[in-house]
């Protein structure tokens, strides 16, 4: 039941800003302090996620497989892969990490 | 005289439907390439322990990839349902700049716009605000969009049965598909000094604060990490401006 309502919450939120986009007139968000922090909220969020995906393991700090596969999706990006091939690449490197018994 | 002027609206015609062409083939690059990556979806949602119908409801409904791939990682993690969700959303909230940017640009029809809205994501946006005139903004973002929903459902439904055959997905690696999505959508987002002064300070804040406070609260403050610098970044400008 959690799992619906998590689901039900996101599914409207998410709605609901993209259609607010396209309803509210323009200017009513081109003030430039909300423009910017826009566009600072996204990076801010990745980059936690990017790092607690990566570099723990449910609340516990964690070192595995994982930091190699994305190693290895950051040098792809690096080289302007495709974002199917950097994709790829996390999994890929971190599936042969982990058959080789590191992490 | 009539000649000519055939010959002209002949080539321009062509022209049109070169240009038309050159829209529809890079709308499904994006389109293909990004919908296959549902099927990583899929497999990281079933092995969070969501059932089929849960990991289905969430590509269908919620159509943001990053926001989805959030949702469950905090499911999986023990968030409680509503931290799990204020934390997708505050990853959606971009889309709204992104219509707002879009509106102009695709001029719809105020009937068109709620059914144009789940369109509204990362990739959409970046095909259709890189095309030159409305005519090919408008097939871009029709082009891309449906390839994208209709790849990304389906390949989010084969992810989730092949899980279950699957078995154990972290021996495959799968659970680093995620964190290489944020990764992925995040680089081209670092282009000067400021973003990555937040992206540095969020990774503190996300894996600082983990052991500490309860499953999902420390991403939702790492957040905190964009208007802190941009405070501290207008402080700087402003005591510049006074010396």
């Amino acid at each position: 039941m959690n799992v619906w309502i998590a689901i039900g919450a996101t599914a409207l939120g998410c709605y609901a800003v993209k259609l607010a986009g396209l309803l509210v007139p323009a200017g009513a968000l081109e003030r430039p302090l909300v423009k910017r922090l826009a566009a600072l909220l996204p990076v801010a969020l990745l980059a936690a996620l990017t790092a607690q995906q990566t570099f723990a393991d449910g609340q516990s700090p964690t070192l595995d497989a994982r930091a190699a596969g994305l190693t290895a999706a950051a040098v792809a990006l690096v080289l302007r892969a495709p974002f199917l091939l950097v994709v790829a690449a996390a999994v890929l490197v971190t599936a042969g990490v982990r058959a080789l018994g590191a992490g | 005289m009539r000649g000519v002027a055939d010959q002209t609206a002949l080539e321009e015609a062509d022209i049109g439907g070169k240009a038309d062409r050159a829209v529809v083939r890079d709308a499904l690059g994006v389109g293909v390439a990004v919908g296959l990556s549902g099927f990583a979806f899929g497999v990281t949602s079933a092995g969070s322990g969501l059932t089929l119908l849960q990991t289905c409801a969430l590509s269908l409904l919620v159509f943001t990839g990053a926001s989805q791939f959030a949702l469950v990682g905090a499911l999986a993690a023990g968030g409680s349902p509503f931290t799990a969700a204020a934390g997708a959303f505050f990853l959606g909230v971009r889309n709204a700049f992104y219509g707002l940017r879009l509106s102009q640009l695709l001029a719809l029809p105020r009937v068109v716009r709620p059914f144009a809205a789940q369109w509204v994501i990362d990739e959409t946006a970046a095909v259709t605000l890189a095309q030159p005139t409305r005519r090919a903004a408008r097939l871009g973002f029709v082009v891309t969009g449906l390839s994208l929903y209709i790849l990304w459902n389906l390949t989010t439904l084969l992810g989730a049965l092949g899980a279950e055959a699957i078995g154990d997905t972290d021996a495959w690696g799968l659970d680093a598909a995620g964190p290489a999505v944020f990764l992925a959508l995040l680089a081209p987002m670092l282009k000067t000094g400021t973003e990555r002064v937040v992206a540095a300070l969020a990774v503190l804040l996300g894996l600082g604060l983990l052991p500490v406070l309860p499953a999902g609260v420390p991403v939702l403050l790492a957040a905190l990490a964009a208007p802190l610098v941009l405070w501290a970044d207008g402080r700087r400008k402003g005591q510049g401006a006074a010396r």
